[in-house]
């Protein structure tokens, strides 16, 4: 699949928009393109690309953020910078959003210029999150980001999970719902993204209308995650 | 078993309140908890229940005080300094013996401080938080099903003795996201709410909710009457955890996130011989004083981890009567000790 020059990365909170958003970009990075990840949530404090500031710069991806992401200074912020991704037109960007509607608006006054460079917009969905499970839930979702981002979506990205404790069966027993979801708003999955020590074995149960299978590696790994030993 | 959902803790906090039949959630934005209130603002009005953001914290505790009063189940939740501005009306709550529940998401302190997790307001949740003689049931909950489990708990409690329950959680908590089971507690059975204020329709003589007493005879009975059930709570409602206990030579006592941390530390020295072991804390008021006796007759030392200069010690040093060493292991301002850093005081305690 040929990407577009800028991808925008929207859904509902803890869609797994920052995930994907620095998967693709490294992605992007590996085909040999020049790639830049634009960090543009103006709503949540933690958790931000910033966290991957150094597998970012190691992977060749040039990191747009605000310089307040993760300090205790909570500053919804659009990097200055942010306008190279519009205007430099040899930059593979990626532009990562705040959740919801609240989240979207960030693109809204990039709306037009985004229109103008038939740029991807894709709707995150995690159909293992409580409000994004059922197509009324997710079209009021959907319904809300396009009116504050002033754009429509071009597709969307399966990413069920459950972090830590994803298996097999809570990506296989997703697809039927994901392909619910997306004949519902009308949107083609672009892609299913599946953990990598996952995504072998999903690959034979991904049908056309799954669209391609982006294995995602999950980084984040806090001092508080904890593996209790096995019961024996 | 139900199927499992990956939710924030914060939303699972708010998911839960609304499963306990609470409809009426008052708040004012505060990170790191506005998840909390952004959750209710989308869920109450489909639900008929009422979603307000208040004018200030102030005003919110006194709209669930009102609430309660009416013999609704009602909450509240903000971060440290918004919780500290809520002091009068938790006073006053236990004033007037009405239940509710009350959500702090804690932050760095003190003043402002910074948004990053803290557990700085141990004091202020267990000692008190207003003033008066009064306590509050403080839960600890140490991972994202708890947020869930806990707040349902805390209705329950709050209901059975007519106390504020506090849910006293941090930012790592409220922020990080993990499966969970959406599946409802047991029912407990709840004594009926006759004191509620909902009219009399000429029926009986009214109810009345107050917390001024002319009479100080009658103020002192009246307090000594809730030390009685203060004392109930002790005996029936103390909880804790405990992970390899069993032969430990060295016990941490950490409670929520931090407990999480002291887990990896104790699975680390466990690998290098040393046996650690784990009291985790629940309930942080009633505190597991019974079950730190029992393990000072076992253990040579105690390590006391928080995130904080240190505030539960105390109760731990009380509760042990000093008979055993506690080493402290402490970060503050929103710093997370790594796992390293509790096994460095684990190798201490039994060097």
């Amino acid at each position: 699949m040929t990407p577009a020059r800028i991808t925008v990365f929207a859904g509902h909170y803890g869609s797994g928009k920052t995930t994907l958003a620095v998967n693709y970009a490294l992605r992007l990075a590996r085909e040999g393109r020049r790639a830049a990840l634009c960090d543009m949530d103006i709503v949540n404090p933690y958790f931000r690309t910033a966290d991957y500031a150094d597998l970012l710069r190691e992977g060749g991806v040039e990191l747009i953020s605000s310089p307040y992401a993760n300090t205790n200074v909570e500053m919804p912020w659009i990097p200055l910078e942010s306008r190279r991704v519009l205007d430099d037109p040899a930059l593979w960007s990626v532009i990562d959003l705040g959740g919801d509607d609240s989240g979207a608006m960030a693109i809204g006054r990039f709306a037009a210029a985004l229109r103008e460079k038939n740029a991807a917009l894709w709707l995150v969905v995690n159909p293992c999150r409580p409000l994004t499970r059922d197509v009324e839930s997710l079209r009021e979702v959907r319904d809300a980001i396009e009116a504050a981002a002033g754009l429509r979506f071009t597709g969307m990205v399966g990413n069920a999970n459950l972090g830590q404790e994803t298996e097999m069966a809570t990506v296989l027993s997703s697809l039927p719902l994901l392909r619910e979801l997306s004949r519902a708003m009308d949107l083609p999955i672009i892609f299913t993204a599946v953990e990598t020590s996952l995504a072998e074995e999903a690959a034979g149960a991904l049908t056309p209308e799954d669209g391609a299978l982006f294995p995602v590696t999950r980084y984040q790994k806090a001092a508080w995650s904890v593996w209790e030993p096995k019961k024996a | 078993m139900a199927e499992k959902v990956l939710m924030k803790g914060n939303e699972a906090v708010a998911e839960a309140a609304i499963q306990a039949g609470c409809l009426h959630y008052f708040g004012y934005p505060i990170t790191p908890q506005t998840e909390i209130a952004a959750y209710m603002a989308k869920r109450m009005p489909k639900i008929n229940g009422s979603f307000l953001q208040a004018e200030s914290e102030i005003a919110a505790i006194n709209m669930v005080l009102g609430a309660a009063a009416a013999g609704r189940r009602a909450m509240t939740s903000s971060s440290s300094p918004g919780v500290a501005l809520k002091s009068e009306g938790l006073s006053y709550l236990a004033g007037c013996d009405l239940p509710a529940v009350v959500v702090n998401i804690q932050r760095g302190g003190p003043g402002l401080g910074g948004i990053q997790p803290s557990q700085a307001d141990y004091f202020h949740a267990t000692k008190g938080g207003g003033h008066g003689d009064f306590h509050m049931i403080v839960l600890a909950p140490s991972g994202v099903q708890e947020m869930f489990d806990l707040t349902g708990l805390a209705f329950d409690l709050a209901d059975q003795y007519r106390v504020t329950s506090m849910l006293l959680s941090d930012g790592i908590l409220g922020q990080m996201m993990e499966p969970v089971d959406l599946a409802a507690p047991p029912p407990r059975e709840l004594p009926p709410k006759s004191w509620a204020l909902t009219g009399t329709k000429g029926q009986r003589k009214p109810n009345i909710v107050n917390s001024l007493y002319m009479n100080p005879e009658d103020l002192e009975r009246l307090v000594m009457e809730r030390y009685e059930r203060y004392a109930q709570i002790a005996a029936a409602e103390t909880r804790w955890e405990e992970f390899l206990t069993e032969d430990a030579d060295v016990v941490v006592v950490a409670y929520g996130a931090l407990a999480r941390v002291a887990k990896n530390a104790i699975a680390a020295a466990r690998a290098q011989g040393i046996r650690a072991g784990l009291l985790r804390p629940i309930t942080l008021w009633p505190f597991p004083k019974a079950a730190l006796q029992a393990l000072a007759g076992r253990a040579k030392a105690f390590v006391a981890a928080e995130l904080s200069m240190g505030q539960m010690v105390e109760d731990i040093e009380l509760a042990v009567r000093c008979a055993r060493p506690v080493l402290r292991c402490n970060r503050t301002g929103g710093m997370v000790p790594t796992p390293e850093e509790v096994l460095q005081k684990l190798e201490e305690a039994t060097a």
